[in-house]
C-alpha cells in the first residue's frame, strides 16, 4: 500500500508531458521550432500564447504525431511518443484549429469511428454523455454539414473526447465561435479539469487565457520564450498605471515633475504615470503630493493593472535577448 | 494490435458505401449489361466460338476483372484521398493504429466492395448468358488476390494525388486501357505474333487469364505464371506503402 502511495506521489509530481530539445525544420528549410524544452504539468490548464505562424500548432502536431520533430524527444503520460506511440497517442485527445469533419457523416457515426481509431471498446453510454454534455444529443443524427460553425466545433470536441483521453489539446477553440458556445466550452474545460483531465489550449483571445489557465506560455518565432505560472507572470511582468484628468490641459511636464516617468497627451488633458506592480512603495502618494505643490489640480483620477494582453504584446516584441 | 481501430475504419468505409449504393453498386451493373447486350448478344451472335467457349461467356471473366480493377482502385483511392482532402487525416496521423493496421482497414473494405460488385456482376451475367466455373475455389482465389492487390494500388495512388483529377487519371489512363488490352474481349492467339509478345508485358494479361482458366480451362498464359505474377505485384504495392509510412510521404510533415 505504501509503495502504492508513494508511486503515486511520484506519478503527479512527474510531467504528464515532457518536451526535451525538440526542433522542427520543415522540407522547404522553414525552421518552424528551435530547441523547445516543456514541461506540462499533471491536471493543469496550459495556455500556450504567441501570434500567428509562432509555431503552436507544430507544437501541438509534434506531441501529437501529426508532425515528425527533426530531433528532440517528447513524453506523454510516460510514453515516447516515437518509440511507444500506441500508448501515447491512446492517452491524447485532439481538437484541430480547423473546422475538419467528414461532412456526409452523421455526428453519431463520426463520434463513434473516432473512440474506435483510438482502440477503445463501443460505449453507447459514455458517447452520449458526451454528446448531452455538448449540446449535441439532439443533433445525433444530423449530417456534419448540415450543422453551423459552432456545432461543428463541438463535434470535433466530442470526437476528442470519445476515446476517454487524459490530454486534452484544443488548438484555437474559440475561433469562430459565438459568446454562448465559447462559455458552453469553457465551463466544459472546467469540468474536465475537474475530473483530472489536463488541457492544452492556443488561442487569439488572451483575456480566455488570463481567466482560464493556470500556466502560460509563450511562443515567438519558434522559440518558447516565456513558461511561467499565470499569476507570477502578471506580478512580474505586469505594469500599473495611474491616470489622472487634469482640470486645466498643460502644454508640458513642469521642470519640477522631470523626475517622475509621466507621459502627457497630445491634447494636455491626461497625464499618466507608470509604475511597476511589484513594487512596494508605489511612489503614488508622493507624485499627488508633488502635483499639489505644483499646483496641478485634477478631476478625476484611475489606475489600472496591464493585462495579459499587454505583458503577451511586450514579451513578444521585446528584442531578443532581453526578456527575463 | 488495434482491432477496435481496424473496425472502426473499416465499418466507416463499408458505411460510406451502403450510403453511396447506387453509384457504388448500380452503375457498374448497368454498365456491364451493356457490355453483354452489345457485345455478349448483339455482335457476340456473330462470333464464333474461342476454344469451344461461345464468346458471350468468354467476355464473362474479362468484364467482370475489368470491373474489379476499376472499382478496387477507385474504392481505395478515393477512400484515403477524402481524409486528405477534407483535413481529418490528422485523426488518422494522431491515432494509435499502425500503418499496416489502417492498410487492412481501408483496403480491406475497398476489396470487400468490389468483390461483392464482381459478384454481383457475375450473377448479372447469368441473366444474359449461361456459363460455369470449372475451378470455384480458384476463382474466388483470384478474385479476392486481385481485389486485395489493386486495392492497395489503388491506396498508393490515393496517397500520392493531391487533386481529384489526378486521382482518376490513373485509372483511366492506364487501367482501363491496360484491361481493355489485355484480353478482356479477346484471346491473345488472336493478335499479331508481335503483339502477342509485347502484350505479356500487360500485368492485366495474367489476371484475365487466370481468372479465365478458372472458369472454362482456358488460359493464353500458364496459370502459375498468372498465380505468380499477382502475387508480385501484390508484393511491390506492399512495399511501397510500407516505404510511404515509413517515411511520412506525402502525409506526415
Amino acid at each position: 500500500m505504501k509503495t502504492a502511495t508513494a508511486a503515486m506521489t511520484a506519478n503527479s509530481s512527474t510531467p504528464i508531458i515532457s518536451v526535451r530539445g525538440v526542433n522542427k525544420t520543415y522540407a522547404g528549410g522553414f525552421q518552424a521550432l528551435k530547441k523547445i524544452d516543456l514541461d506540462i504539468k499533471r491536471g493543469e490548464i496550459f495556455a500556450l500564447l504567441g501570434p500567428n505562424g509562432a509555431g503552436k500548432t507544430t507544437l501541438i502536431g509534434l506531441i501529437c504525431g501529426i508532425v515528425k520533430a527533426t530531433s528532440g524527444t517528447i513524453i506523454a503520460d510516460g510514453h515516447d511518443i516515437m518509440r511507444d506511440y500506441r500508448a501515447a497517442r491512446a492517452t491524447i485527445g485532439l481538437v484541430p484549429q480547423e473546422l475538419h469533419t467528414d461532412a456526409f457523416e452523421s455526428v453519431w457515426a463520426t463520434v463513434k469511428f473516432s473512440r474506435g481509431l483510438f482502440g477503445k471498446a463501443p460505449d453507447a453510454a459514455y458517447l452520449e454523455k458526451v454528446l448531452r454534455d455538448l449540446s449535441l444529443w439532439d443533433k445525433r443524427n444530423a449530417k456534419i454539414m448540415t450543422l453551423s460553425g459552432g456545432m461543428k466545433r463541438r463535434v470535433l470536441i466530442a470526437k476528442a473526447l470519445a476515446h476517454e483521453p487524459t490530454i486534452l489539446f484544443l488548438d484555437e477553440p474559440s475561433a469562430g465561435v459565438d459568446v454562448e458556445l465559447r462559455h458552453d466550452m469553457w465551463r466544459m474545460v472546467r469540468t474536465l479539469r475537474a475530473q483530472g483531465t489536463t488541457i492544452i489550449l492556443t488561442t487569439h483571445y488572451i483575456e480566455e487565457a488570463e481567466d482560464m489557465a493556470d500556466r502560460i506560455g509563450v511562443i515567438s518565432k519558434g522559440e518558447l520564450i516565456v513558461v511561467e505560472d499565470k499569476a507570477v507572470l502578471m506580478r512580474k511582468l505586469g505594469k500599473k498605471q495611474l491616470t489622472l484628468t487634469l482640470r486645466r490641459p498643460m502644454t508640458g511636464i513642469p521642470a519640477g515633475l522631470s523626475a517622475w516617468p509621466l507621459v502627457l497627451s497630445d491634447d494636455g488633458h491626461v497625464l499618466v504615470y507608470s509604475f511597476d506592480a511589484q513594487e512596494e512603495e508605489t511612489g503614488i502618494a508622493e507624485l499627488l503630493r508633488t502635483l499639489a505643490e505644483h499646483g496641478i489640480e485634477f478631476k478625476d483620477l484611475r489606475s489600472r493593472e496591464s493585462s495579459l494582453e499587454d505583458i503577451f504584446v511586450s514579451l513578444v516584441h521585446r528584442p531578443k535577448g532581453t526578456q527575463e | 494490435m488495434n482491432i477496435y481501430g481496424i473496425r472502426a475504419i473499416y465499418h466507416f468505409e463499408m458505411a460510406r458505401t451502403f450510403r453511396t449504393l447506387w453509384e457504388s453498386i448500380v452503375a457498374p451493373v448497368l454498365t456491364t449489361s451493356l457490355y453483354f447486350i452489345v457485345f455478349g448478344k448483339a455482335i457476340g451472335s456473330r462470333m464464333g466460338d474461342i476454344d469451344n467457349v461461345s464468346y458471350g461467356a468468354f467476355i464473362i471473366p474479362g468484364l467482370v476483372m475489368l470491373n474489379l480493377l476499376n472499382e478496387s482502385i477507385s474504392n481505395a483511392s478515393f477512400g484515403i484521398y477524402m481524409p486528405k482532402w477534407a483535413g481529418t487525416i490528422y485523426e488518422l496521423l494522431s491515432a494509435p493504429v499502425s500503418w499496416f493496421e489502417v492498410l487492412i482497414g481501408y483496403v480491406g473494405a475497398a476489396a470487400t466492395k468490389s468483390v461483392m460488385l464482381g459478384l454481383l456482376i457475375l450473377g448479372t451475367a447469368r441473366i444474359f448468358v449461361p456459363y460455369e466455373i470449372a475451378h470455384p475455389v480458384w476463382m474466388v482465389a483470384f478474385l479476392l488476390l486481385t481485389a486485395v492487390t489493386f486495392s492497395l494500388f489503388g491506396f498508393i495512388i490515393g496517397l500520392w494525388a493531391d487533386s481529384f483529377q489526378k486521382l482518376q487519371a490513373v485509372p483511366l489512363l492506364i487501367v482501363t486501357p491496360l484491361t481493355f488490352l489485355g484480353g478482356a474481349f479477346y484471346s491473345i492467339d488472336m493478335l499479331p505474333p508481335l503483339w502477342q509478345k509485347i502484350t505479356l508485358f500487360n500485368p492485366v494479361v495474367y489476371l484475365i487469364s487466370g481468372f479465365r482458366w478458372s472458369f472454362y480451362g482456358i488460359a493464353d498464359v500458364d496459370v502459375a505464371v498468372s498465380i505468380g505474377m499477382t502475387f508480385g505485384f501484390l508484393m511491390t504495392c506492399l512495399i511501397f506503402v510500407w516505404w510511404v509510412f515509413k517515411t511520412g510521404y506525402k502525409i506526415r510533415h
